[in-house]
């Protein structure tokens, strides 16, 4: 089951992840950042398919991409 | 669990100053991973501009310069021509590469040095608060042309990937975007092969990235990604501009 | 060592090669291609790097590229040119980089001439670019002393991490003279092991940057310069006095290739029992004032002579603080003051001695 952990405190709230996601799983937090910005959260981790396009979007490196078991690769990145 | 994607060691883990939504920070991050995954971290030096970018020395996880507003192809020239078995990449803005620098990119291109532009096109300048780049878009706002950029006057912008390419010195030439995730994916492949024919010593290699600026073009990133891709696009399009394996041996040097 | 005959410009790019000094970035611009000329010929043949820029400006960044990754490096022009090397001259202070910057000097201002000079006195010493920073400026008045500057000044620079400018002018770099290249017992390319950009592998990252954004830092920066500026001081300053031992009711102040005529116009009204010393600054940054003091307490009154409207003079002022007058003779343009025109400028400031 893939999944993803946002570095909260990386990010500026620019929803480029919420964009990117194939799902649509990726929105942003009614919450803020120590910074004052509403971080990216997952909504339903069970629909996540490890693509790492969130990740791929992100200008700060806020997010990073784990999976259990296999995971089909995609595309090469 | 196993990590698929993970924070690049190509990378420092400052925080960037970049403004939200800016693809300065995606640029820095491919470059860093591609840097980390050929393996040259440690034989590398980069070269930072002036511009949105003055901090990228901090950024980029090996040793870097600082250079002068627009002279970062001299300084990498220095670099490389003493050190031709490092690798080195300048980084740089359009304001930066394209205003005054545009005699260093040029000569640089056309000696030949054998070193990674990273030009990073957002068509306007950033640092110091938006003014017009060579890259701004006709009738383009800024805030030296607050009534839209008038081709009269300001003439059009430069597309520098394509101006570079009618040099007959061999080179690599390409242009990628990073307005989405998909192009994200590309650049990266692009860039990786601009480094690797570096390694190689194959010819200079230069990739323009188009990027966003919501800030300073007054949109959201999620605006400024379809501003992208509605306006620059059109102008600036993307892939491989020239190649080294395309050259003739100068016969078409116009003799 | 044989002595060789040879001209200025092409004995400055030997030295640099027997400094150590195997990359050359620069641009032509006349009095001084020569050097750029030589050692195109010359570095390929001691595996080095000549590289002709597209500009002056780009040249000084080069050479900031070049020395921030630990090699000597050396760069040559001509006023003009050196001016377009302003802003390079500063960051590679701010970086603190050690590099060696020739200017050969020609009549100004703007396009000026192309005859000897040395109107770029006080661009060199006190107003080469913007923020507080100082450079070490040497000034040979001889083809063997260019020769013997020109090792030194890549010694200073890596001694105290501080760009080296050695200012010559048209006669020092078109003249043919004999000269012998001392030998010289050069170390390893720079500070590979503390600051020079070699690749991070087996250590953390380093950066050659100038860039301090707060003001505390960029304040405390300005203080270390200030500071090795001062060890620079108390250490390298260098001069001559001719004739010097005795009495001398006048003291002649110059630099550089009219020192040397002005000796030779001493030597003649020595035979006359006129007595007038000389002071030659040859480190004219950092100033030798102390120097300069003392050699003037024993004169009645002073002549400055230059080839330029009044630079060095300044220094000769702040040295005496008033104790002494000061006259000053010069011609700028290319123009060059003959022995004659000294020895006459002599006997008018004698004159106002009241002898």
């Amino acid at each position: 089951m893939p999944q993803i952990k946002v570095m909260v405190e990386r990010c500026k709230g620019c929803e480029r992840c919420n964009d990117a996601c194939p799902q649509e799983i990726v929105k942003m937090s009614p919450q803020m950042n120590a910074k004052g910005y509403q971080y990216a959260y997952v909504v339903d981790g069970s629909r996540c398919i490890g693509c790492r396009m969130c990740a791929i979007s992100c200008p700060d490196s806020a997010i990073e991409v784990f999976v259990e078991g296999t995971q089909y690769e995609f595309f090469a990145y | 669990m196993k990590k698929i994607f993970a924070y690049t060691d190509g990378l420092t883990r400052l925080p960037t100053h970049y403004c939200p939504g800016c693809t300065h920070g995606v640029i820095h991050r491919v470059v860093g991973e591609v840097i980390d995954e050929l393996g040259i971290r440690g034989t590398t030096v980069g070269v930072a501009p002036v511009g949105c970018a003055v901090l990228a020395y901090k950024y980029f996880n090996c040793d870097m310069f600082e250079a002068s507003h627009g002279r970062a192809p001299a300084v990498a020239t220095g670099a490389k021509r003493c050190r031709p078995e490092m690798s080195v990449f300048t980084y740089q803005g359009d304001g930066d590469l394209a205003s005054i620098g545009m005699a260093e990119i040029v000569h640089a291109a056309n000696r030949g040095e054998k070193f990674t532009v990273i030009f990073v096109n957002n068509a306007i300048y950033g640092m110091t608060g938006g003014q017009m780049a060579p890259t701004t878009m006709p009738n383009q706002r800024s805030t030296t042309t607050p009534f839209g950029r008038d081709v009269n006057l300001a003439g059009y912008p430069i597309r520098v990937a394509e101006m570079l390419s009618t040099l007959t010195t061999p080179a690599y030439v390409s242009r990628v975007s990073s307005h989405t995730a998909e192009q994200t994916v590309r650049a990266k492949e692009v860039i990786k092969k601009a480094f690797q024919y570096q390694i190689a010593g194959t010819c200079f290699t230069f990739v323009e990235v188009l990027s966003t600026c919501p800030t300073n073009w007054g949109l959201s990133p999620r605006e400024s990604n379809k501003w992208l891709e509605k306006e620059m696009l059109p102008y600036y399009p993307l892939g491989d501009i020239k190649r080294p394996e395309d050259f003739e041996g100068g016969q078409h040097a116009g003799n | 060592m044989a002595k060789v005959l040879m001209k200025g410009n092409e004995a400055i790019g030997e030295a640099a090669i027997r400094a150590g000094c195997i990359h050359f970035f620069g641009y032509p611009i006349t009095p001084q291609s020569e050097v750029p000329e030589y050692l195109a010929k010359r570095l390929p043949e001691v595996g080095g790097v000549f590289v002709q820029a597209e500009s002056e400006v780009a040249a000084s960044n080069m050479i900031y590229g070049a020395a921030g990754v630990g090699m000597r490096v050396l760069t040559t022009s001509s006023s003009p040119g050196i001016s377009l090397m302003a802003e390079g001259v500063s960051y590679l202070a701010g970086a603190e980089l050690p590099v060696v910057i020739v200017n050969i000097m020609r009549g100004g201002p703007g396009l000026g001439g192309i005859l000897p000079s040395q109107g770029d006195y006080l661009q060199a010493t006190k107003g080469m670019a913007h923020g507080d920073f100082d450079l070490i400026v040497l000034a040979p008045s001889s083809v063997q002393e260019a020769v013997d500057l020109t090792i030194r000044a890549f010694q200073l620079a890596e001694k105290y991490r501080n760009p080296v400018m050695v200012v010559g002018d048209g006669m020092i770099g078109q003249m043919m003279e004999p000269v012998d290249f001392p030998e010289v017992e050069v170390g390893p390319p720079l500070a590979a092991d503390d600051w020079a950009l070699t690749g991070c592998e087996g250590r953390s990252p380093r950066d050659v940057n100038s860039l301090f954004l707060d003001a505390n830092d960029l304040h405390n920066h300005n203080v270390k310069l200030k500071d090795k500026f001062a060890v620079i001081t108390e250490n390298e300053q260098e001069w001559e006095l001719y004739s010097c031992e005795g009495e001398y009711d006048v003291l002649v102040t110059s630099f550089g290739m009219m020192a040397r005529i002005c000796k030779t116009a001493i030597d003649v009204l020595a035979e006359e029992g006129i007595k007038v010393g000389l002071f030659r600054p040859i480190t004219i940054k950092p100033y030798p004032y102390d120097a300069c003091r003392e050699a003037a307490q024993k004169a009645k009154r002073l002549l400055c002579v230059e080839m330029n409207m009044g630079q060095m003079i300044q220094d000769v002022q702040l040295a005496t603080r008033g104790a002494k007058e000061i006259d000053f003779f010069g011609k700028a343009g290319g123009v060059i003051p003959s022995v004659e025109d000294v020895i006459q400028s002599v006997r008018e400031t004698l004159a106002k001695t009241g002898k």
